[in-house]
């Protein structure tokens, strides 16, 4: 097992996860005006952060360097397309949490609120992305209209970032810092929460890793078959 | 550049003008959605205008899919894309030839669509007026984003249910932004900073178009 492994990236994920989930259930304070509800802000946060910035900023850079012609090669589609994926399940996971938080606080499970909509409208586009990598069986059109498609969609990345402060919306401000760089939140509850961060961070390395790994042994196996398949033509067309 | 934009937009219109299936197929599809809108709100809400902003740029936004298909329709010929390839234009060109035509034709369409608000919506044929020049950017912007986006699905598995999913996200901030730079101009209120967005939509959407689309045609 080699130093960046990626069963490390999973066991330093659990072991950080574990510590966010003592720490977030146990350890820290209710909060003073949101009472226990504050402790699913310590998972919300950080799985925005890996669906937003970490896992679609992944593919989206994968896929500008699979159409910058000097860095163009398979591999780089292949993380595009696997960071992608796991980018749509953050999403989701992030719209989860977010109604769940939601419902006791504002009342509602959904709300047509600026950050909301334009998070939810990013899942339809990683969703669109993966039937558009469906509909192209050509390895390399598909490769080359996914990239396209991706950095199309990076659009949305400031839109949802500074919807907060470009429309007046429910959904609050930034979370860990303010806009003027100060801290928002201090001691047990800070520490649970940069945890959780760089936790949810790990995990996405682990499953970008473990993706990419079989993703390329599909690859390898569909070039066999069809290697097998030509080369059985080839010995019909002998015979 | 210029010079095969226009080329390829002539193209594309005089198409269309001996094919007629903008006219005898997509406008009476437009005008029905617009009824069928009006319907589903009931006579109070759809009388009352308030809605009619929406209910617009709703139906423009399904019009705008089907002449994208259309747009794309009119390349699916066998061998077509491939002679256009070997006839060596600028692909920048192309891209701003079609979406020019596509923009002229949702031009009429939208036209249309705004006689059918004043005439079913009960829209105030001044405030139409209007919001003339805000519907005309806003239309530009989703034939050049239609163009790319169309351009995407060709030649793939089920382009035609394949486009929405794709389009329809990305015309999501210009239906906001169109809406509610109509309701500026039709019941008053603040316009430039819808403006600001449609704008820049249109330049990136302009700018993107051109750098890639040599990118998505090449098969």
């Amino acid at each position: 097992m080699t130093r960046w492994s990626p069963r490390w990236w999973g066991w330093i994920s659990v072991v950080l996860l574990a510590f966010t989930a003592v720490m977030g259930l146990w350890v820290t304070p209710p909060d003073q005006v949101q009472g226990d509800l504050v402790r699913l802000l310590y998972i919300h946060p950080a799985i925005a952060w890996v669906a937003l910035y970490v896992s679609f900023g992944t593919a989206v850079v994968a896929a500008g360097l699979y159409l910058w012609p000097r860095t163009r090669s398979e591999g780089m589609d292949r993380v595009s397309y696997c960071a992608m994926e796991i980018s749509v399940l953050f999403i989701a996971l992030t719209l989860v949490t977010g109604s769940i938080w939601g419902r006791p606080t504002w009342g509602v499970w959904w709300a047509w609120d600026a950050r909301l909509t334009s998070t939810a409208i990013l899942g339809v586009f990683e969703v669109a992305y993966l039937a558009l990598r469906r509909a192209n069986e050509d390895a390399e059109l598909r490769a080359r209209r996914s990239a396209v498609f991706a950095l199309l969609t990076a659009v949305n990345v400031p839109i949802i970032h500074f919807s907060v402060i470009w429309w007046k919306t429910l959904h609050q401000g930034a979370s860990v810092l303010t806009s003027t760089g100060a801290l928002n939140v201090h001691g047990s509850m800070l520490w649970t929460m940069l945890v959780s961060f760089v936790g949810f961070t790990t995990l996405f390395v682990w499953l970008l890793l473990r993706r990419v790994a079989l993703e390329s042994s599909r690859d390898e196996r569909r070039r066999a078959r069809l290697d097998a398949a030509l080369d059985l033509r080839r010995r019909e067309g002998v015979g | 550049m210029i010079r095969t934009a226009w080329l390829v937009a002539r193209k594309d219109l005089r198409i269309e003008m001996r094919s007629r299936v903008l006219l005898w197929q997509v406008t009476p599809f437009a005008v029905l959605a617009l009824v069928l809108a009006g319907l589903a709100l009931g006579p109070t809400k759809a009388g009352s205008s308030s809605s009619a902003p929406g209910l617009f740029y709703l139906v423009v936004l399904f019009v705008a899919l089907a002449v994208v298909q259309r747009s794309r329709g009119i390349e699916s010929t066998p061998g077509t894309r491939a002679s256009v390839s070997t006839l060596g234009l600028d692909p920048g060109g192309v891209f701003l030839g079609k979406a020019l035509a596509l923009t002229l034709e949702l031009w009429v369409l939208g036209a249309i669509l705004l006689a059918g608000s004043v005439l079913f919506l009960h829209v105030a044929l001044v405030g139409a007026l209007k919001a003339l020049p805000s519907v005309a950017v806003t239309l530009g912007v989703m034939s050049t984003a239609g163009t790319i986006y169309g351009a995407l699905t060709t030649g793939g598995d089920g382009p035609v249910t394949l486009l929405p999913l794709l389009t329809l996200p990305a015309f999501a901030p210009l239906l906001v932004a169109g809406e509610r730079s109509l309701s500026a101009a039709l019941y008053g209120g603040a316009l430039w900073e819808w403006w600001v967005i449609v704008v820049v939509a249109l330049v990136a959407y302009v700018a993107v178009g051109i750098a890639v689309y040599g990118v998505l045609e090449e098969s």
